[in-house]
């Protein structure tokens, strides 16, 4: 146990001090937001009017470059935000930071393997970067076959090494998320203060720990499909080629036995910091605490067992899509348990509107409309006319964009004083959030009525018919660039007060976890002698 | 304190050998997956069995023939008769024809299925040229049967009262080209 403080840039490379960890997490994750961000403002400006224009101005390119040039704009754009934005914010900044603290442990149970965590992500983010740049397909840069990067696409498809360059990064940032689930799992299980039963964890807690065992039990089947991914590319396996008995389908279910689970890895940490919002601003402990607990638990078990619902179209017989339709809308059961609870625990509450709990009421009401949209989805037959449209555009960004991202922000202003000890000023941030939530909304409602009028994605050209709601998507995200410019001003004038302006606990008597007894910001080691829990 | 240590590192090896586990489950995927296809004529996969039925049934089934190549394959392939038709459980022999029009030895596989998916898991065959490699030498044109049947117990299940044509299809791939010392035995 070493006491001594590290100053200067040993404080930060060498790091093992969960709180400095995750304080990094967060910096990272605020970086990697502002690229995937950009990302996504160059593909509504390009989609704001009909024809292929934007983008061939801007970059002086010419139209079929500019054509690829979006296709890796979308594919840059969802990888980052999953893996190096949500991910790093949710489960690395805030989980690294508060996991220890409501647990009252003193830090996390392998610091050092928290230090290489962290450090295997900005190469990893590199790499990703540096992939965009190198040659993808004849002659054009970057590899545009989609997040999903299913095969064939993904290996005859795209012969340059771009795509080998993106699959190293995503097992370099798989290691990274592994070792950090490994870490959560053990500090939960082992270091929890004497008498922190885990019945009595706070909901925070039970959530990443949730997170950590899906991520334990599905990023390694994404980390073989990719490895199989780069051998067929390199090395002249068939995995995925009919030519030698492969099957590129098979790729498919691997990635979705990953990439369901992977949403519920987005959404769960949010479910959790949501729930210590709701509480504290209600003054009331949440409602049917065990309820929630085991409500994520169930999201988490039945998020392994429905992933062809992302693949109606690929020609599964009648009774598997019977199957999966039916497992897919029951997990809607344990998302209306915590929804409920949300309300219940507002319910008779004296509720405070301070900008955690805008947040966190918007969070709940977007993410409800995303999934209503979702259970429309998980019908097959309602499934196979909506595939790949822009419907599906608007149901995943309600549910990640407008839930998960909402949660961050959420869980930013609700701990932001808590980090640094300086409070946020509330007006301004009062209307970053009402500003936001306009221009989000503005983006992505609209995308409902292009999909339903059978607007694919993925696409850098439309017909005429759909550029009427296109230019309200692209006006919402210029709205949207104004919050994120109120949001960056906000976070500017908090961090950059003289003064220590935040108590101890600011949010009074309903915020009850363990994190609030310590002073603003906590000391650097915390809990030398363990809190008793009664 | 190295209780603690001790315990914590018991539980990191159980955890990565968990993650390590689920890695090896994914290649395990490969061959299950297969087996799986095979067993249960999972998306349309056909069944191979050795002898036919014994047993003909009074109901008359229409079977269609499809033909086509990966864009790689130069090869002219498409199948002698548009359809057959036959009493189920009855044996019959189906023709595809295969051209090779360029001046390289080519060596193909097909991969096959019957649509209706679900109708895979009765459609049997005997002998099917899917069963192994064709090669074809440059300008050869080869005859490619199939012995198939229509296994008597598709009339026992409910889901496939209404089916009353299936197509048998397949798509060449190449496999390996010969160049240079094949070419030279062109103008034989």
């Amino acid at each position: 146990m070493a006491h001594e403080n590290p100053t200067g840039w040993k404080r930060w490379v060498y790091s093992t001090n969960h709180k400095d960890i995750g304080v990094m997490y967060l910096w990272f994750a605020f970086i990697a937001g502002m690229i995937g961000f950009t990302m996504s403002g160059l593909m509504r400006m390009e989609l704001m009017e009909p024809g292929v224009n934007f983008l061939p101005d801007l970059f002086g390119m010419t139209e079929d470059q500019s054509r690829h040039m979006f296709n890796v704009l979308t594919t840059g754009h969802g990888l980052i935000m999953v893996f190096f934005m949500v991910m790093p914010a949710l489960i690395g900044g805030f989980g690294n930071y508060f996991v220890p603290l409501m647990i009252g442990a003193p830090d996390m149970a392998f610091p050092r393997m928290n230090n290489i965590s962290f450090w295997l992500m900005p190469p990893a983010f590199t790499l990703l970067l540096l992939s965009t740049f190198v040659e993808g397909t004849s002659g054009m840069a970057g590899f545009g076959g989609g997040w999903t990067a299913y095969a064939p696409l993904s290996t005859y498809g795209h012969t340059g090494p771009s795509m080998d360059l993106a699959i190293l990064s995503l097992h370099v940032a798989g290691a990274s998320s592994i070792m950090g689930a490994i870490n959560y799992i053990t500090t939960i299980f082992n270091m929890r203060a004497p008498g922190m039963t885990i019945h009595k964890m706070p909901l925070f807690a039970w959530s990443i720990l949730i997170t950590a065992f899906l991520l334990v039990l599905s990023l390694p089947v994404l980390a073989g499909a990719i490895t199989m991914l780069l051998t067929d590319r390199n090395f002249g396996t068939t995995f995925f080629d009919p030519a030698g008995g492969g099957d590129p389908i098979l790729y498919q279910h691997l990635f979705w036995f990953f990439g369901h689970p992977e949403v519920y890895i987005m959404i769960l940490p949010a479910f959790g910091i949501v729930s210590h919002i709701v509480s504290t601003f209600s003054k009331k402990p949440v409602f049917g605490y065990l309820g929630m607990a085991y409500a994520m638990a169930a999201i988490g078990f039945i998020g392994f067992v429905v992933w062809a619902h992302h693949m109606y179209t690929v020609g599964l017989d009648v009774d598997t899509k019977a199957y999966f339709v039916a497992a897919t809308m029951v997990i809607a059961v344990p998302t209306g348990v915590k929804i409920f609870s949300w309300i219940a625990t507002m319910w008779g509450g004296s509720i405070r509107y301070d900008v955690p709990m805008l947040y966190a009421i918007a969070f709940i009401l977007l993410f409800t409309m995303g999934g209503v949209t979702g259970v429309v989805l998980s019908n097959a037959g309602a499934d196979v006319p909506l595939h790949d449209t822009y419907y599906v555009v608007a149901h995943f960004h309600y549910v990640l964009s407008l839930g998960a991202v909402f949660g961050i922000f959420a869980g930013l202003y609700y701990w932001v004083g808590k980090m640094s000890g300086k409070q946020y000023p509330d007006f301004l941030a009062k209307i970053q959030f009402w500003v936001t939530f306009i221009g989000v909304n503005m983006i992505f409602f609209p995308q409902h009525f292009l999909g339903l009028q059978g607007m694919p994605r993925r696409y850098v050209d439309y017909p005429d018919a759909f550029a009427y709601f296109n230019k309200i998507s692209s006006y919402g995200y210029l709205v949207t660039l104004t919050g994120v410019v109120l949001f960056i001003l906000v976070m500017a004038m908090t961090l950059f007060k003289k003064k220590k302006d935040c108590p101890d606990n600011q949010w009074g008597e309903g915020a009850t976890t363990l994190e609030w007894t310590l002073s603003s910001p906590p000391p650097f080691h915390q809990f030398n002698e363990l809190p008793r829990i009664k | 304190m190295s209780d603690t240590s001790k315990k914590n590192s018991r539980m990191a090896l159980v955890f990565a050998g968990v993650a390590f586990g689920m890695v090896g489950m994914a290649y395990a995927a490969v061959p299950l997956y297969n087996l799986f296809c095979k067993v249960t004529g999972y998306g349309g996969t056909t069944q191979q069995v050795d002898v036919g039925s014994d047993i003909v049934l009074k109901r008359e089934m229409k079977v269609r023939f499809n033909a086509s190549v990966h864009r790689d394959m130069p090869w002219d392939f498409k199948p002698v008769q548009i359809s057959q038709k036959m009493h189920v459980g009855e044996q019959k022999l189906a023709h595809f024809e295969a051209y090779n029009p360029t001046n390289k030895t080519i060596v193909g596989t097909a991969t096959y299925n019957v649509t209706p998916h679900k109708a895979g898991e009765y459609f049997a065959k005997i002998e099917c040229f899917c069963f192994t490699e064709q090669e074809l030498k440059p300008g050869e044109r080869i005859d490619m049967p199939v012995v198939y049947f229509i296994d008597p117990l598709i009339d026992e299940d409910p889901n496939l009262d209404e089916v009353s044509e299936v197509t048998l299809s397949y798509t060449f791939f190449v496999k390996e080209v010969e160049d240079e010392k094949v070419e030279s035995s062109v103008g034989r």
